[in-house]
């Protein structure tokens, strides 16, 4: 799967943004219907965040985002909302494995200074961050070629069934 | 040059000279999920072309975090699990069976697996030298269906405890404690191991609580040498023959080493919103709490049973505070029943749950009311983790969990033993 260049606004925010900011536990219940439980997605972090998002749009927080549960639910909601890349200063393990799982851009970067709203340009061939609100440009950490490829194919699941085994 | 404990089974496991940083393919010895992680799980395996499982009697379905259901939805989700196990073979742990992670422990690790499991959580079985990690969903499906995963060989923190616990202290002050100075990113994508001669004197249930929490500081994985404390108790389990002797060789490289001189700890708390928010519990000591929560697969052992029951016996829960106990398995259930603890901690006014997670991550069994304090055993205190981001988490040991009961402030437990 090509992505080509993503473009949206940006969504700003913080640090240790844990996987219960991103889909609480006690939307559990939800796990089985999951365009319910992806109204709830980054509630407790911005309640109003559901309601503004738009399809391409990015999340861009600071440090260790998406700590906490293996829940794939979290990256799968975010995904849902209609967010095409999730740019953090880093990334909690587990999270970042299940967002290259479901086939979504995690990409380890300065966050700083991009400002909430700002308008963005995503090449990930080229590996670059425009932010055309700033006209600033800024570039990320080469995601590691195993999980490109598992990336590029659309998710783990598509992946293993496109090659039917998993060789790296 | 040597390796680390998780080189050394990476590389069994993998057929290659595995060191850190290598990207490896390993077989998986063990694989579970848990009924909020299960119904994704078994979703993606059946979207998958291979639809049978690599080895059922190896596979394992736990029905835990909502045990038993509260709800339609979640029964439904329980069907959908058992539905599973009955078509595939697998084992299925149902409600009141107890948390994953201790079910694990006293039935299905051996030194030196590799195991994954659809829960952060996993990391548990480290405390007897399994490489055990929590995955997401897609990755456990993969390896439910092919017996195999790839992981990127983590290099080792090295945690030296030396010395002896003070009274008071132990096992949960320690890692509390190794959060608050790391940070909880202080190790992710890092393996965790741990050594001294406080750990080599550790028994199994403080191992596991040590492991479960290495997650919290972005662990891939907290191990433990399997050793003579390992072999006693899998013996004490039946599975003597399941033993065998793990270490890191002397000549191991560390990326780093990090020292603790158990003598010097003390009862430590970890404050809202974070792991790594922590104090002493001494110096919380005007905090009310309306709660307190013991047990999960943090601190639902048989022993945290004892321990608060010889602190509660003959005395009364503070008037206002709600103390929830839950025993982490049917095994510890059933033993605290026969010991005494039971009946103990409910004439002091404590409230048991049924085996399972109870109201660790806010979906039934103890959600918090709107500026209600919880004091809890469990090992996360995330905004909105017990159902309602307008309630404040702290984490402690047992042994503080229990004197704040009596007290109805946080409270250090050395003050009322």
């Amino acid at each position: 799967m090509e992505h080509g260049t993503l473009r949206g606004k940006a969504f700003k925010f913080g640090d240790g943004i844990s996987t219960d900011l991103i889909i609480a536990g006690k939307y559990a219940h939800l796990r089985s219907n999951l365009p319910e439980l992806a109204k709830h997605a980054m509630e407790d972090a911005n309640p109003e965040f559901v309601k503004l998002v738009k399809p391409g749009d990015f999340i861009v927080a600071g440090s260790n985002f998406g700590l906490g549960s293996s829940r794939e639910h979290a990256p799968l909601v975010i995904k849902m909302a209609g967010v095409s890349a999730i740019l953090a200063k880093s990334f909690a393990r587990i999270f970042f494995r299940n967002a290259i799982n479901q086939g979504v851009p995690a990409l380890i970067c300065q966050t700083d200074g991009i400002a909430e709203g700002d308008n963005l340009e995503i090449n990930l061939e080229e590996g670059i961050i425009r932010n055309v609100t700033k006209n600033e440009s800024y570039s990320f950490t080469k995601i590691p070629p195993t999980m490109l490829s598992i990336l590029n194919e659309g998710g783990l699941i598509h992946y293993v069934n496109r090659h039917g085994d998993l060789k790296l | 040059m040597g390796k680390t404990i998780s080189e050394k089974i990476l590389s069994v496991k993998s057929g290659s000279d595995a060191r850190a940083g290598d990207i490896v393919i390993s077989p998986v010895d063990l694989v579970f999920v848990q009924d909020t992680t299960g119904p994704l799980t078994i979703r993606q395996f059946k979207s998958g072309n291979k639809q049978t499982l690599a080895s059922p009697q190896r596979t394992a379905l736990f029905i835990d975090h909502a045990s038993p259901s509260p709800n339609r939805s979640l029964s439904n989700d329980h069907i959908f699990m058992r539905e599973f196990a009955a078509a595939t073979g697998c084992l299925l742990f149902d409600a009141g069976s107890g948390v994953c992670h201790q079910v694990v422990a006293e039935q299905l690790v051996r030194p030196g697996d590799v195991i994954v499991g659809a829960d952060s959580h996993t990391v548990t079985a480290g405390a007897l030298g399994a490489f055990a990690t929590g995955m997401g969903s897609s990755d456990v499906a993969v390896a439910m269906s092919l017996g195999k995963t790839w992981f990127r060989v983590p290099e080792t923190i090295g945690i030296e405890v030396s010395g002896k616990f003070s009274r008071g202290v132990g096992a949960k002050d320690l890692v509390l404690h190794l959060i608050g100075m790391i940070g909880a990113d202080g190790a992710t994508y890092k393996a965790l191991e741990f050594m001294g001669s406080a750990v080599d004197a550790m028994p199994v249930w403080q191992r596991l609580t040590v492991s479960n929490m290495a997650i919290e500081a972005g662990a891939k994985v907290g191990l433990f040498s399997s050793d003579h404390v390992t072999k006693k108790y899998l013996e004490g389990q039946g599975r003597g023959r399941e033993y065998k002797p793990i270490a890191a060789d002397g000549d191991a490289v560390y990326e780093r080493m990090i020292k603790v001189a158990a003598d010097k700890l003390e009862p430590t708390v970890a404050m809202p919103h974070a792991v790594e928010n922590t104090a002493t519990a001494r110096s919380l000591i005007n905090i009310r709490v309306d709660q307190v929560f013991i047990g999960t697969c943090t601190n639902g052992r048989l022993e945290d049973m004892a321990e608060t029951a010889a602190m509660l016996k003959k005395k009364k829960v503070h008037a206002g505070v709600r103390l929830i106990l839950c025993p982490a398995s049917k095994k510890i259930y059933t033993e605290s029943i026969s010991a005494g603890y039971i009946q103990a901690i409910v004439e002091a006014g404590g409230i048991i749950l049924p085996p399972g997670c109870a109201g660790c991550l806010g979906l039934h069994q103890g959600a918090l009311g709107d500026k209600e304090v919880c004091l809890s055993t469990a090992n996360r205190n995330f905004k909105g983790r017990m159902g309602n981001p307008e309630g404040d988490i702290y984490l402690a040991s047992t042994a503080t969990a229990a004197a704040s009961a009596l007290t109805g402030r946080i409270t250090d437990p050395r003050e009322v033993l």
